[in-house]
C-alpha cells in the first residue's frame, strides 16, 4: 500500500518502465495521460472520476513502444485485462498494473493470479441505472421494444466511438469496413445502424465485460451498452455463470434450448 | 420489395430456408422424390453445415423481402463434421435472445433439426411456417427500417 506518485517514481527508476497510462485532470473531467517521464508524475491523479477504460490501450501497439508498461488500473481495467490476457491478447510480464480506485492507495500486480485475486476480491456493486433500464425495456411489448430501438439507433451518426473505446474491440480489420461482401451498409440508416449493433453485440456474446465504455463514448447518448448487457446476462443463464471466454467458438453438447423443433 | 401476392391479391409469405447440405437438403430432397406436397413459398439455400450460417444472413434475409425464415440442419450428435451444429445451436441461442431483446420478431424464424429420412417432417415445418407467416402477414415493419429514402417514396 503506497501511494499514486511514490508507485509510478518507483516503477520509473526500478522497474525501468518507459510509459505510465493513467488519468489527468481534464478540462472537464480526468483524461487518459500518457506519462513518459519522471517530470510528468505529479500530474497523474487517480479518484472516482477517471471512468475511461484505459485497457483499450494495451492492444495498441504502435503506442506502447517496446519497452515494459506500467497503467494505472481501476477494476474495470483489470476485468478488461484479464479477458484480453485469455484471449491470448497481451502476456503477462508486458505490463505492470497500479491498481486502486484512490491515489493514496494504490498496490502493484504483475501477474494474472493477482490480478484475478484483485478482482475477486473486489465485487462491483451493479449499476441500479442499467439494471433499471434494462428491466423496463424488458418488460415492453415487442412491437414497443421494435419501436424503442428503432428510433434510439436512428439517431446512430456511425462514428464507431463505441468501437474505439471498447478494449475487447481489438480487430484489425472489423466487419464494418469488409465490402466482400458488403455485410453492413456503410451510411446511417436505422436498419445499417441495426445490423452494425447486432454485429457488435454478436461479436462480444460472452467477452464484454460490462464496463460501458461504449455507452460513454458514444456522443448520443443511445444506450447500447445494455445489448451486450442483456446478452451476458442471457449467456450466463443459458451457459452457466462460470463461462469465460469466447462462448461461440465452444460448445456443450449439453446445451438447452426450448425452440428448436 | 413489393410484398408477393397470389392471384386473388392475397398475400403469399415469402420464405427463405439455410439448410445444410448433408441432412436437411436431403430431406428435402426425399420430401420431393416421395412426392410429398408442400407449400411452394420456400426458397431452399443450401450450406456446407450449420455451422457455415452466418447470423447476418438471417438479418440480410429479412431486409431483402422474407416474411419469414427456417434455419434446419443436422440433428445434434448427426453433424457430418462432428460439432458445426452444435457450434451453430450456441450461435442461434444467443442471437435468438438478441433478436427478442431488439424487438425483431423470432416467431418468423423456425429452427429445426431435420434428417435426410425424415421428408415428412420437412413438409410438415414448411407448412406450419408458412400458415404461421400468413397469419402474421408482411414483415413490412422490419423492411421499413431499410432507408430513409425508400421509405418516403414508398410508404408516403
Amino acid at each position: 500500500m503506497s501511494n499514486l506518485e511514490e508507485t509510478a517514481r518507483s516503477l520509473f527508476k526500478e522497474e525501468k518502465v518507459n510509459l505510465i497510462i493513467g488519468f489527468e485532470e481534464g478540462s472537464r473531467h480526468p483524461r487518459p495521460f500518457f506519462c513518459t517521464s519522471t517530470d510528468d508524475i505529479p500530474k497523474l491523479i487517480l479518484d472516482k472520476r477517471c471512468h475511461n477504460n484505459t485497457a483499450v490501450y494495451l492492444t495498441k501497439k504502435d503506442l506502447l513502444g517496446t519497452g515494459l508498461v506500467g497503467i494505472v488500473a481501476t477494476l474495470r481495467v483489470l476485468k478488461s485485462a484479464l479477458q484480453l490476457s485469455l484471449e491470448n491478447q497481451i502476456n503477462e510480464g508486458q505490463f505492470i498494473f497500479i491498481a486502486g480506485e484512490d491515489a493514496s492507495d494504490v498496490q502493484v500486480l504483475k501477474d494474472k493470479a493477482s490480478i484475478q485475486s484483485y478482482v475477486d476480491a473486489h465485487p462491483e456493486i451493479p449499476d441500479s441505472k442499467v439494471e433499471e433500464r434494462l428491466h423496463h425495456i424488458e418488460s415492453m411489448s415487442r412491437e414497443d421494444r421494435w419501436a424503442f430501438w428503432k428510433n434510439e439507433l436512428s439517431k446512430c451518426i456511425r462514428c464507431y466511438a463505441c468501437r474505439a473505446a471498447c478494449p475487447l474491440c481489438y480487430c484489425e480489420r472489423c466487419v464494418a469496413e469488409v465490402n466482400c461482401p458488403q455485410w453492413i451498409d456503410p451510411w446511417a440508416a436505422p436498419l445499417s445502424n441495426m445490423e452494425w449493433q447486432v454485429n457488435r453485440a454478436m461479436h462480444m456474446a460472452g467477452r464484454c465485460t460490462g464496463c460501458g465504455a461504449c455507452y460513454e463514448a458514444c456522443p448520443l447518448d443511445l444506450p447500447i451498452n445494455l445489448l451486450t448487457k442483456e446478452l451476458s446476462s442471457e449467456i450466463s443463464e443459458d451457459f452457466g455463470k462460470g463461462i469465460s471466454g469466447n462462448v461461440l467458438s465452444s460448445f456443450n453438447p449439453a446445451d438447452k434450448e426450448n425452440f428448436f423443433k | 420489395m413489393k410484398d408477393m401476392e397470389n392471384k386473388d391479391n392475397n398475400f403469399e409469405p415469402r420464405i427463405v430456408a439455410f439448410v445444410c447440405n448433408w441432412c436437411t437438403y436431403a430431406g428435402a430432397d426425399l420430401a420431393g422424390t416421395s412426392r410429398i406436397k408442400y407449400a411452394p413459398n420456400v426458397r431452399i439455400v443450401r450450406f456446407p453445415c450449420t455451422g457455415r450460417i452466418d447470423f447476418m444472413l438471417l438479418l440480410k434475409a429479412f431486409g431483402s423481402g422474407a416474411d419469414g425464415i427456417i434455419v434446419s440442419g443436422c440433428h445434434p450428435n448427426d453433424c457430418h463434421y462432428t460439432s458445426g451444429n452444435f457450434h451453430a445451436r450456441r450461435r442461434w441461442i444467443v442471437f435468438r435472445n438478441l433478436l427478442d431483446f431488439l424487438g425483431i420478431d423470432v416467431n418468423r424464424i423456425t429452427f429445426s433439426w431435420v434428417s435426410a429420412a425424415e421428408g415428412a417432417k420437412w413438409a410438415d415445418i414448411v407448412n406450419e411456417t408458412v400458415d404461421k407467416i400468413r397469419k402474421l402477414g408482411p414483415y413490412t415493419e422490419y423492411r421499413r427500417a431499410k432507408d430513409y429514402t425508400e421509405e418516403a417514396k414508398q410508404y408516403e
